[in-house]
């Protein structure tokens, strides 16, 4: 991204053809244009390392997350969307909870609100796989085998864009999901997330 | 840690047992298949190990994608080269004449290759895709003589597991294996959209290896060295890219 803050529609993009937008920050290579009179250093090597490693333990916990998910019922007691979740009124009560920055209640420890089994089920069935999916598609040896992983998406530049755009859409959750786990108590909900038992009482903070 | 009853104790061991049983069969596996990467060392091995191995089985003979003539970009990007040796000038100023590749290594028969010699062979014409790491791409036709073509020319001997292909710009060399070495579309390049390839370009003779990045592609070919082992070369990491941090393998 630093490397060429330039991003594309369609097959190929490069210095010499238009852009679909352009991020204002400067470059780590001085063939890019970027309006800035210096160049970054270039963290191509380690972070593309580091990248990949990362999307490994992603990819093999997201598997085992997913395998004890619809085995055990979770996605589907937890998660599935209940009767009146989608309705204007249920939606709009949690949204009003969220924007009073109301503590939540006690009941609320022990299940997901509306609101968390939509953010929830959209992260890990469309976020998720879409971020894998257009990351594949970059891979001209993936893509040597599995053609349609690209075209589907309308090209390797297309895949990139989008790549990018569900990735900041993954970072914004993760920021938002911190935010809301230190609102409800950052020490029980660790405690809930990690051993699977709420405690019964609220912390007081 | 009330809930840690025996019976969970028990079945995480044998888990864990069973895991790291299968993590060592695994590794012997992977070593006897070749799925091992040079630059498997380190913090970033395994990442690297699982991208190499995943790429090979899925990938050993799938062809990358070629594109139609109106797909073709229409300035291809010359990326920043190192400023012409001395060599490569005077080379250059005789029309590349005198330009050779050598073969050495587990061959048969060591060579050396004019570029009018190169092009007697069977060519091969392709519009592929050239990615670089950073994010760009174009497609260029690429016209060349298959690497497998030069590798059965000399002869390869069966023990050989890689190919060596040097720049005449000494702090450039890369590596590959022999599923890419002796796929159809690895071509040593002499010509791109036409006869020849410009020098920005990496002419006169660029190699061609379309299913991995274009730090692969390296430019000014100048030697090929077959050999079942990457240890001797370099610091032994396959090739120049990583001991610059950059994966030997570049699929994805």
């Amino acid at each position: 991204m630093v490397s060429h803050p330039r991003f594309y529609w369609g097959e190929t993009g490069n210095v010499h053809t238009p852009t679909l937008f352009k991020l204002p920050i400067p470059a780590s290579r001085n063939l890019v244009p970027t309006g800035y009179d210096y160049v970054l250093p270039d963290q191509n090597g380690w972070s593309r390392y580091l990248h990949f490693q990362s999307a490994w333990v992603v990819v093999l916990t997201g598997l085992l997350y997913a395998t004890y998910g619809l085995f055990t019922g979770h996605f589907r007691y937890n998660l599935m969307s209940r009767e009146g979740d989608l309705s204007w009124r249920t939606l709009s009560i949690a949204i009003a909870k969220n924007l009073r920055l109301e503590r939540p209640s006690e009941a609320e420890a022990w299940t997901y609100n509306a609101l968390q089994r939509l953010a929830y089920l959209f992260v890990i069935f469309v976020l998720f796989p879409l971020v894998i999916w257009t990351g594949l598609a970059m891979s001209p040896a993936f893509v040597s085998a599995v053609p349609a992983a690209v075209t589907l998406l309308g090209g390797q530049q297309s895949a990139r864009t989008m790549h990018f755009f569900v990735s900041v859409f993954l970072l914004l959750f993760l920021l938002i999901h911190i935010v809301m786990v230190c609102r409800a108590g950052f020490r029980s909900r660790m405690r809930a997330m990690i051993t699977g038992h709420a405690s019964t009482h609220m912390e007081r903070t | 840690m009330t809930n840690l009853s025996r019976r969970k104790l028990i079945t995480t061991g044998l888990a864990t047992a069973a895991g790291v049983t299968g993590l060592g069969l695994a590794a012997r596996l992977a070593q006897r298949h070749a799925l091992i990467p040079p630059d498997h060392g380190g913090f970033y091995g395994v990442g690297e190990t699982l991208n190499y191995a995943s790429h090979r089985l899925l990938t050993r003979h799938s062809l990358a994608r070629e594109f139609p003539k109106s797909q073709i970009s229409k300035i291809p990007v010359a990326n920043e080269i190192a400023p012409p040796s001395e060599a490569f000038r005077r080379l250059q100023a005789g029309g590349f004449a005198d330009w050779r590749l050598s073969v050495s290594g587990m061959v048969d028969r060591p060579a050396s290759f004019s570029l009018a010699h190169l092009k007697s062979y069977p060519s091969r014409s392709q519009i592929t895709q050239l990615v670089c790491e950073e994010g760009w791409s174009y497609i260029a036709e690429w016209i060349g003589v298959p690497l497998s073509h030069v590798l059965e020319v000399v002869g390869i001997q069966p023990q050989a597991k890689y190919v060596v292909y040097s720049s005449i710009d000494p702090g450039w060399w890369d590596s590959i294996d022999m599923a890419d070495a002796l796929h159809p579309q690895t071509v040593l390049a002499y010509g791109m959209n036409g006869p020849e390839i410009p020098v920005g370009n990496g002419g006169p003779l660029r190699m061609r290896v379309p299913r991995q990045l274009g730090y692969k592609s390296v430019k000014f070919i100048t030697g090929l060295t077959v050999t079942d082992s990457l240890k001797a070369f370099g610091k032994g990491l396959g090739s120049a890219s990583p001991e610059a941090g950059y994966a030997w393998y570049a699929g994805i």
